[in-house]
């Protein structure tokens, strides 16, 4: 058949056109972009009182004395360990909680009005009380960047688990499974690319609760770096952080993505076709 | 044998308490043989899918009862089995594991239960489809997935709920055609829901004719043509076309 049709196509004396421009390579405009962005920078930050602004160069060489006297490792392994446990925490709880108020609307209803008023309340605010309970340490970091990314995850559970259509779980009590199998086998695998979604929105609001616990407790981390160096006034060691922080989010939400995408690819082509 | 006695099912209004209820079906009777192949026939609303699905087990009925092998029927068990209107594949899971979900269900081992789908994707001519995804197939294709998939647990009794009622024309024949081959081998007893008059004639030993408002059995027709039904066109005998033609008055007064 495909054959065929290029015979026709040929005879016709059709071809594709192929006129190519500078349109067609956007990588190249991007990178473009950001060099020329680098270079105004570096000449206009060069001019300005340092105290206020640095310039790319003296970012690189603060990047490297932080990366050599291995404080940036420390400091960010401190950070991500932190991020895991909360997150982790988050995940766990967010999805085993959002599985029984799916399915249970007494639990839903009785839930509902403590973690509306709870996700209705910005986290930030609940910090130095948080502070109070939990000291300046590890545990309130944690509790933090839980709570930041916890409704997320939960909520976004919950209305998957809701939006399982009742002829799919049919499906699974026509073939005999028990109520757990129904949750596990039926209901819990039709609402994977709700809770991916929600896991998603989740990770990027788990390094805002991060950062801002470590801006509050300023004794470790990525966070505290930020306090530390501002304090002390040097710019481009600030920088070093703001960047590291913006390359740590993108591969946080990209991998998420990418899992998303993996997990919940039944969905997606389901949608396409 | 299965036995339907004295069934009576009422669907009331969830928020509405001033409405009266629906009457679905009102005092059903009829029994099917072993190996029998019955096809419920009539217009929407006459409570044939209600009445597969008390059959099933999946909803109860208000009055009356069933029985299997002299056995009460209130829940779905392993001598049923039900293949769904719009198909019921579980999107995430393969064609294969589709087919495995009631054995895994049983807790059958998975090498097991592997042959034991191979072998039924192989009865209904989809071998090779192992791995795709139920939205990468056809309609048709996906509702042989979803006999494939009641047969493996080998019921006695197969619950059709209007199989062939979401694909097209052409590949409802077929589908028809691949069923009775299918049964041939196979010699469940079958209870397929239908709206189609030729449908129910070509496949089924016996017609059962419904009726709407109240949902009641209006007639029980016999069909006698000669099986295999596959072989020459049993749809242009003159026995065919006379019930047709009969099963339409019936279905029209």
């Amino acid at each position: 058949m495909a054959a065929h049709d290029e015979q026709i196509i040929a005879d016709l004396g059709l071809r594709r056109e192929s006129a190519r421009s500078l349109y067609d390579y956007p990588n190249v405009i991007r990178a473009l972009s950001v060099l020329c962005f680098l270079i105004a920078w570096e000449i206009y930050g060069r001019r300005v009182d340092p105290l206020l602004l640095t310039y790319p160069t003296a970012v690189v060489q603060a990047a490297f004395a932080l990366i050599t006297s291995g404080e940036l490792r420390r400091q960010m392994a401190d950070s991500l360990t932190t991020l895991a446990l909360g997150f982790g925490a988050s995940v766990i709880l967010g999805v085993g909680l959002g599985l029984v108020m799916g399915r249970s609307r007494i639990a839903s209803a009785a839930l509902e009005p403590h973690i509306n008023a709870l996700y209705a309340t910005p986290q930030v605010a609940l910090t130095p009380l948080l502070m109070m309970w939990f000291g300046l340490g590890f545990t309130v970091k944690a509790v933090v960047i839980f709570l930041f990314a916890f409704f997320p995850i939960l909520i976004n559970t919950a209305s998957g688990v809701r939006n399982v259509s009742a002829s799919t779980i049919e499906v699974g009590r026509a073939y005999l499974a028990s109520r757990t199998q129904i949750l596990f086998k039926v209901v819990f695998p039709a609402a994977v690319p709700f809770i991916m979604a929600g896991i998603r929105v989740a990770i990027g609001r788990a390094i805002v609760g991060m950062v801002v616990a470590e801006l509050f407790t300023a004794i470790t981390g990525l966070g505290a770096m930020l306090t530390l160096y501002g304090n002390l006034f040097e710019t481009a060691k600030m920088f070093v952080v703001v960047i590291v922080l913006g390359v740590l989010g993108v591969v946080l939400v990209r991998a998420t993505q990418a899992l998303e995408r993996r997990m919940a690819r039944w969905k997606e082509t389901e949608r396409a076709s | 044998m299965l036995e339907v006695r004295e069934l009576s099912k009422v669907f009331f209004e969830d928020n509405d308490p001033r409405k009266p209820g629906l009457v679905a079906l009102h005092n059903v009777s009829f029994s099917v043989r072993q190996n029998e192949f019955v096809c419920l026939l009539g217009p929407s609303g006459c409570g044939k899918t209600t009445l597969i699905r008390i059959i099933a087990g999946l909803i109860r009925a208000d009055r009356g009862e069933i029985l299997v092998e002299n056995k009460r029927v209130v829940a779905p068990g392993r001598d049923r089995c039900m293949v769904f209107q719009q198909f019921g594949l579980l999107p995430w899971r393969t064609v294969l594991a589709n087919v495995e979900f009631g054995l895994e269900i049983e807790g059958v081992p998975r090498e097991e239960r592997q042959a034991v789908a191979r072998q039924y994707l192989e009865l209904v001519g989809l071998n090779g489809f192992e791995k795709y995804y139920p939205h990468q197939i056809s309609g048709g294709m996906q509702q042989r997935v979803g006999i494939a998939r009641a047969l493996s647990k080998k019921p006695d009794i197969l619950l059709m709920d209007e199989p062939f009622g979401a694909v097209d024309a052409q590949t409802r024949e077929q589908l028809q055609e691949e069923l009775l081959k299918i049964w041939t081998k196979t010699k469940n007893t079958v209870i397929f829901v239908t709206h189609s008059i030729d449908e129910s004639i070509y496949l089924s030993d016996r017609v059962i004719i419904m009726q709407a408002r109240p949902g009641r059995i209006k007639e029980d027709v016999k069909i006698e043509l000669p099986r295999p039904r596959w072989e020459g066109d049993v749809r242009a005998d003159p026995r065919f076309a006379a019930l047709r033609t009969h099963i339409r008055e019936s279905l029209r007064c």
